[in-house]
């Protein structure tokens, strides 16, 4: 519920950016009418604090009404500016997700597009699972902003009410779920490994304490009940070509001054052939081991023979091998390939956290006693030095 | 200007063990520790309070021992203390966190800026930070690796998926922490510990903050832990010892073996 109290001085700062106009001046006081959201943007311009939500009490909360599976769709630069954005990877992982939780409770899945122009994303969402998409197209949703994504996507799970909604771990996922948690008063699991259906309710299995455990966790009295999830960690179906979703659009009024955090500079990098080091499905890595930027140059040869992009340890990044964008570990990347490859890395924990969900992890190193033995399926223990120029020369050949 | 740094005490996760027959953590020896990206998070407020002159208070929430990390803050600079401390906390989960912190910057007073570590080791959530921002209605600027203060300008690096983004932003703004390449953690001096001890160090119970206790703890927490197990073990490693032909002969077969090049 919102409340103006008598704090109000009738300075109409509220009013534009309100995105719903639910906004009147009545004798010089702030009035909510029933387009109010909760969503609470006038709560943050009010220069007074006169204004004030209060959230209900979680357990008197009627969940009946909460029906539907959503996914966020997140949407990546391509580097060529002139290109259209594209929809990331992961935002199909989430719909083959979704697609079989929905099924399960016997609900739509619907996809959360936010963009400033639509290029046909229907075609390619429906393929891999969305029978709807609600779409917000407004010039202000041109790149993404924490508080502009938050009041448009607090506003449509206010009016849809989904009983389910997912989002991609990635940075910007994690940037706005944890904000339209927080407004909506609603349980958030971060980055999710495995989602089920238990007596009617998400089970979210995750891990915790750097992966030394893993919890279910459960978010019983409210709706949505929101996640993140790891990206490749959910397998993808095979998409239905032809099989597009419903566009449902949906309103937005959106003020410039939403845009409190301005962008003044982006460096996207675009090497390793445009794939990004999360979605690679090999990995060659390298630490310590590999001694010099010149020797560590062999990665990049062998991963291109391989089609796979090239990782590095915090060590190497540190001592200058590599750029810190193929970083894997707790302060880079988490990886998760179908190989990784790994020459000279001795194995932190720290390095052992960001890769060790991958599915075969094969690790070269001199010591036998390197802890990357422990996580890896195949160990070699022999001199990275003599063997890369080797291996090399025998892919050349192939 | 006036900032507050969030910081949690964790468990050193890499020292964690697991009983293997009951799979449950054994935290008996295991050293508490200032959460490492709230360590960078505090040094890196300390870095602007030396430049600009600025006001520092470092705030925690957790069991009386937690204690410990405020002081840390203190001696390594910060100018006052606070420790969010009472059985209605317990088993909060990141909203109840996030509404309990924001409640306890509130009463600290006008605040321009907050750091937060991106995430504390033990939970792995990041989702605290955003929540705080969104309980005081502040933007925030996630994943960052450096902050700078000029005038009423914040310019902040931060990590974006795939490369990075220099942001502006004007206080009051949220900001969470990833580690800088070149960061050395600072520790604090026998000495500098017994002067903190003088700084100003309060406990604030629910009450002291305003919090309702509805919001608070597990009956507060929209998310409930049903189970916590052991992840899946990997067996163990196949190894092989060879340099050379022997070792560039073995990946290959292990390459050909998992269907990752063909016979």
């Amino acid at each position: 519920m919102i409340e103006v109290s008598k704090k109000c001085i009738g300075c109409t700062k509220c009013v534009p950016v309100c995105p719903f106009a639910a906004i009147n001046m009545i004798d010089k006081m702030a009035v909510m009418n029933e387009a109010c959201t909760l969503c609470g943007v006038c709560v943050q311009v009010c220069p007074v604090q006169a204004i004030t939500i209060t959230r209900e009490e979680a357990s008197a909360r009627d969940l009946s009404g909460f029906k539907g599976v959503w996914v966020y769709v997140e949407l990546t630069e391509t580097g060529d500016k002139t290109h259209a954005k594209k929809i990331k990877q992961v935002t199909f992982e989430l719909l083959s997700s979704a697609r079989r939780l929905a099924d399960e409770l016997g609900e739509d899945v619907c996809a959360v597009l936010l963009t400033d122009k639509n290029h046909n994303y229907e075609k390619e969402l429906g393929a891999y699972g969305a029978d709807k998409v609600y779409m917000v197209e407004h010039d202000e949703l041109f790149e993404y902003n924490t508080d502009i994504f938050t009041t448009v996507i607090v506003s449509l799970v206010t009016r849809h009410k989904p009983s389910i909604m997912l989002y991609g771990a990635t940075i910007q996922g994690r940037d706005l779920a944890p904000r339209v948690a927080s407004s909506l008063y609603v349980g958030l699991t971060a980055d999710c490994t495995a989602l089920a259906i238990k007596d009617g309710l998400l089970l979210q299995s995750r891990p915790a304490f750097g992966g030394n455990i893993m919890a279910d966790i459960l978010a019983p009295k409210s709706r949505p009940q929101m996640s993140t999830v790891r990206p490749n960690v959910m397998k993808m179906n095979e998409p239905v070509l032809g099989r597009s979703a419903l566009v449902v659009r949906e309103s937005a009024k959106l003020d410039k001054s939403l845009r409190r955090v301005k962008v003044l500079e982006r460096k996207i990098s675009h090497d390793g052939g445009g794939m990004k080091i999360e979605n690679a499905k090999i990995i060659v890595s390298g630490g310590r081991g590999m001694k010099s930027k010149e020797k560590f140059k062999q990665l990049d040869e062998l991963s291109k023979l391989l089609g796979g992009v090239v990782g590095a340890s915090r060590a190497a990044v540190d001592m200058g091998f590599k750029e810190k964008t193929h970083q894997v570990g707790q302060s880079g990347t988490t990886v998760s390939p179908k190989l990784y490859l790994s020459f000279g890395i001795s194995g932190a924990v720290q390095h052992i956290v960001g890769m060790k969900a991958s599915d075969v992890i094969v690790a070269v190193n001199k010591d036998a006693s390197a802890p990357i033995f422990n996580v890896a399926k195949y160990g070699i223990v022999g001199d990275v030095h003599e063997i890369l120029p080797k291996l090399i020369e025998a892919l050349k050949k192939n | 200007m006036n900032i507050v740094v969030c910081v949690k005490q964790v468990p050193d996760s890499t020292e964690v063990k697991i009983n293997p027959e009951t799979g449950h953590l054994i935290r008996a020896g295991v050293p508490s520790i200032i959460n490492p990206y709230d360590h960078f998070a505090l040094q890196s407020a300390l870095e602007l309070k030396k430049k600009h002159n600025f006001k520092v208070t470092i705030v925690s929430m957790g069991p009386p021992q937690a204690k410990s990390v405020v002081q840390m803050g203190m001696a390594l600079g910060a100018d006052e203390g606070v420790l969010l401390s009472d059985m209605a906390f317990a088993g909060s989960d990141t909203w109840s966190t996030s509404y309990a912190l924001a409640k306890a910057v509130r009463k600290i007073g006008k605040i321009d800026l907050i750091f937060c570590g991106m995430q504390a080791i033990d939970g792995d959530t990041a989702q605290t930070g955003p929540g705080v921002a969104q309980q005081l209605g502040m933007p925030q600027v996630t994943f960052c690796e450096k902050v700078d203060v000029d005038g009423r300008r914040i310019i902040a690096h931060k990590q974006i998926d795939g490369g990075y983004e220099v942001v502006e932003a004007r206080p009051p703004v949220l900001l969470t922490m990833i580690m800088h390449k070149d960061y050395v953690p600072r520790y604090p001096s026998f000495l500098s510990i017994n002067a903190s001890l003088k700084k100003p160090f309060h406990i604030w119970s629910a009450s002291d903050i305003g919090a309702e206790a509805q919001f608070l703890g597990l009956k507060g927490s929209p998310t409930q832990v049903d189970r916590i197990y052991p992840p899946p073990q990997r067996e163990k490693a196949a190894m092989f010892t060879g340099s050379g032909n022997e070792g560039m002969a073995k990946i290959l077969e292990i390459m050909k073996a998992e269907h990752f090049l063909e016979d």
